[in-house]
């Protein structure tokens, strides 16, 4: 290994590691960078290998979170302490009222909520390394405790522990160290706009401007040379079910309101037409902030492989997609290919 | 006479019989912002001027605080005592959708376009009996 960058938000920094793997002298480089700290350190490779600056290094994440939602310091937002303390500093409200407005302007229903979840605790019944790996009924899901209307309970994913790491080289080398490697198309991190809805905002402009995640989303299907229609296989951020159903859109694969129809007919099911979290997602594998983003993109290297066993998409998908959004309002996508 | 005041200053007027959330308006662009910032968000001008936006919205989007929050959430409730608030943006006449808490009727949900008015109320009292003073909206009363 040439480098390495790494991220986490609570289980201390990521370059803390190389006291129990062996000191080298690398360059060890954390990031940190909310929810989307994994696409960021993996942005921050691809950018040094295409630079010339290195040709092989190691993409690292980790998290252990306390139990219970997030609870941000306004301060480290940029915020005042009243924000905190009169109870609006949590992210689950936010995603509550974006899904909230979203259903409102394009006639999504409940069903659909309850459809995502369903799907992401099957799919994490089917993989190994997932944290929740019991699937659970629709009425399980419909009937669980409303956390923050309209999300219920197993429609939020919550703050866990786990760990991710991804190896990256230039692409004219890699054969070198594996006879079936994976490509790096695009990656793009992309931050929020005047008039994006965002978490952690005390006030919103009138004027509505597109969300981090679809000028993100452009900017990685443009260097890929490649559409939406490409894709086999995807990992949108589904930090609660309605996030999902925004991100189909935003990211570009379906109109807004076409989720409702899409997740009725199971189209986002491993064997659909836009299989989505294989693996479970963040709903069945816990949000551990700084591993989520490179557990997306290591799903993908498996299903691309043709190693998903249960989970395993049809059809040889060759072409992967994955989506993070973060606080306060960050995006990073990546698109892989064989 | 219990002392009164508010959880920060420049967040709306007070004491005032009618009180109005205070935001900033851009000299330039002319857009607005909740709190007042010196600088504007959206064209980056230095140019900013303190603005009453209002003290009466409509619902642009709602949810209900079913759990109580986690440091640094700081009012008088216990775990115990804790019941669940509404957390909406309300759209202001001064051009800004403005977060606050709602105060809804029991049991009651909110609904997206309803008219709401603002009230300034005791948050949380301090040991030595200050009262510290919040925004909040309430269902316009005809
Ligand atoms: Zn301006």
């Amino acid at each position: 290994m040439q480098f390495a960058y790494g991220g986490s938000q609570d289980a201390g920094n990521a370059d803390a590691l190389v006291n129990e793997l062996g000191l080298t002298g690398l360059q060890f480089t954390n990031i940190w960078n909310g929810c989307a700290t994994g696409g960021s350190s993996l942005n921050a490779a691809y950018t040094a290998i295409k630079s010339g600056e290195y040709d092989l290094g190691v993409v690292v994440g980790f998290d252990k979170h306390p139990r219970g939602a997030f609870n941000p310091k306004p301060a480290e937002w940029g915020l005042d302490d009243w924000y905190g303390e009169a109870g609006m500093m949590l992210t689950t409200q936010f995603f509550a009222m974006k899904t909230q407005r979203y259903m409102h302007d394009h006639g999504i229903t409940n069903d659909a909520l309850v459809r995502v979840a369903e799907k992401a605790f099957h799919n994490g019944s089917l993989t190994p390394t997932a944290w929740r790996r019991q699937a659970l009924s629709y009425d399980e899901i419909a009937s669980s405790m409303m956390v923050s209307d309209p999300l219920r309970k197993y429609m939020f994913c919550s703050p866990a522990e786990g760990g991710a790491a991804l190896i990256l080289c230039d692409a004219k080398i890699a054969k070198r160290y594996t006879s079936n490697p994976i490509y790096l198309s695009a990656a793009a991190v992309r931050t929020r706009h005047y008039g994006s809805f965002e978490v952690f905002s005390p006030s919103q402009p009138m004027q509505v401007a597109d969300a981090p995640t679809v000028t993100a989303s452009k900017a990685a299907f443009e260097l890929a040379g490649l559409g939406p229609e490409d894709i086999d296989v995807l990992q949108l951020q589904d930090t609660d079910s309605g996030t999902e159903i925004i991100h189909m859109a935003e990211n570009g694969f379906c109109e807004h309101g076409d989720q409702e129809k899409l997740l009725r007919d199971g189209a986002t099911r491993i064997d659909g037409s836009l299989p989505i979290n294989t693996d479970g997602g963040c709903l069945a594998n816990g949000e551990p902030v700084g591993a989520s983003g490179l557990r997306q993109v290591h799903e993908i290297c498996v299903q691309l492989r043709g190693d998903g066993g249960a989970r395993q998409v049809p059809g040889n998908p060759k072409v992967g997609y994955t989506h993070v959004y973060g606080a306060p309002g960050i995006s990073g996508v990546n698109i892989l290919t064989v | 006479m219990t002392q009164q005041i508010p959880i920060q200053d420049g967040l709306f007027t007070w004491p005032s019989a009618q009180p109005e959330l205070l935001g900033s308006r851009c000299d330039h662009c002319g857009e607005a912002s909740f709190p007042s910032q010196p600088d504007c968000r959206n064209c980056g001008s230095r140019e900013t001027s303190v603005v009453p936006i209002g003290s009466r919205g409509t619902l642009w989007t709602w949810t209900i605080q079913s759990f109580m929050p986690k440091d640094p959430y700081r009012s008088d409730e216990t775990p115990e005592t804790f019941t669940p608030y509404g957390v909406g943006y309300v759209e202001m006449p001064g051009g800004v959708r403005v977060e606050s808490r709602l105060q809804l009727p029991e049991g009651e949900k909110p609904e997206i376009g309803m008219s709401l008015d603002l009230v300034i109320e005791p948050f949380r009292t301090e040991e030595d009996g200050t009262q510290i003073m919040m925004f909040s909206f309430k269902p316009t009363e005809e």
